[in-house]
């Protein structure tokens, strides 16, 4: 008696029948892919939790190595600003609503760069970004800006802090990166981080900050070794987000005193 | 000895993956240096292990034996991914103290060794057990070589401080080597021995003899 059941025809089938084969890959592949589509659907907001949390503990303690900031923020506390880039004052959008990934993907909310421009090699910036200051009085101590572009096989996404005279780097923190582990990835190794503090950005208003093996002077950053992409592209970054497609009008306003 | 409980306990010594078929070194080695990171990697492992192993061992007669490896390493690939995704949501600074070693479990030999060798022949449940027992015996050898990294390399036992290090005014002194990758051969060769003088059984003939030297006109 012929089975009526499809499955159990295609089941019943001999295992060195081509057809089988074809059938039971695909069938494991589908239901493989099934599995693991859903769980990420289904995990994606409590790892996106964590990374936010680990993102803010990384500020934190970023902050707090930096002397002299950590009594600040006990008292006065830090500042979040949204920044428009393009005027480079401070714009109306309430900083603990505005996602500053989203708007960087949003075309209504980003600008296109064009090869010359995009020293960091992100292909679209967002028109509006998060900064952080610690003030004390009116006097400028800190001012946190967030950096990314383009590594060996990742965006490297850092925090850059600068002092108040907006030339010294106080701290530098990669906070995300998926690049060569063991190589690339060192670029959020506490001893890369660490040879960016204390070095000046620009003279004269050139950014001039640069990495290379066996680093002197106040602009070079010490390299990181095997992994040069990596190394250039976190200083490449640095260059992109101080220029004038970047951080450059916000930081003069900076300096003018008309960011507000 | 009951046969479920002997599926178990075999791989514990006699059949060691590690120690005694030496394989999963390469995991073995580099998450030894402090045992919260290895019980992590340990308990994953055998979750996968015990997993693939029963699911194979269900689907085994509808597997065409020409495609069966890459349907075994799907359904493993499919595994590992999941494990690493639970770690990232619900155990996010181990995930990330762990880097891409869970996501190399894949490729680890004990899995893949394990589903082709037994669960490929053998119903569901003792499958499942034989998994069970290789997780573990792969988990005692991380645990062991994990404690004597840990408590020589930092002086602590899963982060507790038992040895006061001179650092914080102690009487000890880290040995730096304990946190790199050799020692962990050295102590996983030192456990082969012991093994095996315990267990002389468990070492295998020699395969020639070596010529005596002496004999021969010299050049």
């Amino acid at each position: 008696m012929a089975e009526r059941n499809p499955l159990r025809r295609f089941l019943d089938r001999p295992n060195d029948d081509p057809a089988k084969a074809m059938g039971v890959a695909a069938i494991v592949a589908a239901l493989c892919a099934l599995v693991l589509s859903v769980s990420a659907v289904l995990l994606r907001p409590l790892q996106e939790e964590n990374r936010l949390a680990a993102r803010a503990g990384q500020m934190a303690a970023m902050l707090e190595a930096v002397p002299g900031i950590a009594e600040l923020l006990e008292n006065g506390g830090i500042e979040t600003h949204v920044v428009d880039l393009a005027t480079g004052r401070i714009s109306d959008t309430d900083p603990a609503s505005f996602d500053q990934a989203a708007a960087a993907q949003d075309p209504e909310r980003s600008t296109a760069l064009t090869p010359a421009q995009d020293l960091a090699a992100i292909s679209r910036r967002e028109d509006e970004s998060l900064v952080w200051m610690v003030r004390e009085g009116d006097d400028l101590r800190l001012v946190v800006l967030p950096v990314r572009g383009a590594g060996y096989q990742s965006m490297i996404h850092a925090y850059l802090a600068l002092e108040g005279d907006l030339n010294t780097v106080a701290a530098y923190s990669v906070y995300q990166q998926g690049e060569t582990p063991g190589l690339g990835a060192r670029v959020a190794e506490p001893a890369f981080q660490q040879g960016w503090t204390g070095k000046q950005v620009a003279e004269d208003g050139f950014v001039m900050i640069d990495t290379t093996s066996g680093a002197s002077g106040p602009y070079e950053v010490e390299m990181i070794s095997g992994a040069s992409v990596t190394s250039y592209a976190a200083v490449d970054m640095v260059h992109f987000w101080l220029g004038e497609d970047g951080f450059g009008p916000f930081l003069d306003n900076l300096r003018e005193g008309t960011w507000r | 000895m009951k046969p479920a409980l002997k599926q178990i306990a075999d791989p514990l010594v006699d059949k060691n993956p590690v120690a005694v078929h030496i394989l999963g070194i390469c995991s073995a080695l580099a998450v030894t240096t402090s045992m919260s990171t290895a019980l992590t990697m340990s308990v994953a492992l055998t979750v996968v292990l015990v997993l693939a192993a029963g699911i194979i061992s269900a689907i085994r007669a509808h597997v065409p034996s020409q495609i069966r490896i890459i349907v075994q390493l799907t359904i493993i690939a499919t595994l590992v991914i999941l494990a690493d995704q639970l770690l990232q949501a619900f155990a996010y600074e181990m995930s990330q103290r762990l880097t891409v070693f869970v996501s190399l479990i894949a490729t680890n030999c004990i899995v893949l060794g394990r589903t082709e060798a037994y669960a490929m022949r053998n119903p569901p449940l003792p499958s499942m057990l034989d998994g069970l027992g290789n997780g573990l015996g792969y988990s005692l050898v991380l645990m062991v070589v994990a404690a004597i990294r840990e408590l020589f390399g930092a002086g602590s036992l899963f982060g507790v401080q038992v040895l006061a290090t001179q650092a914080e005014g102690g009487w000890f002194v880290p040995l730096r080597l304990m946190l790199l990758a050799p020692s962990a051969f050295i102590i996983i060769g030192l456990l082969v021995w012991a093994m095996r003088v315990w267990r002389p059984r468990l070492a295998e003939p020699r395969e020639f003899a070596l010529r005596r030297p002496g004999k021969e006109a010299r050049p």
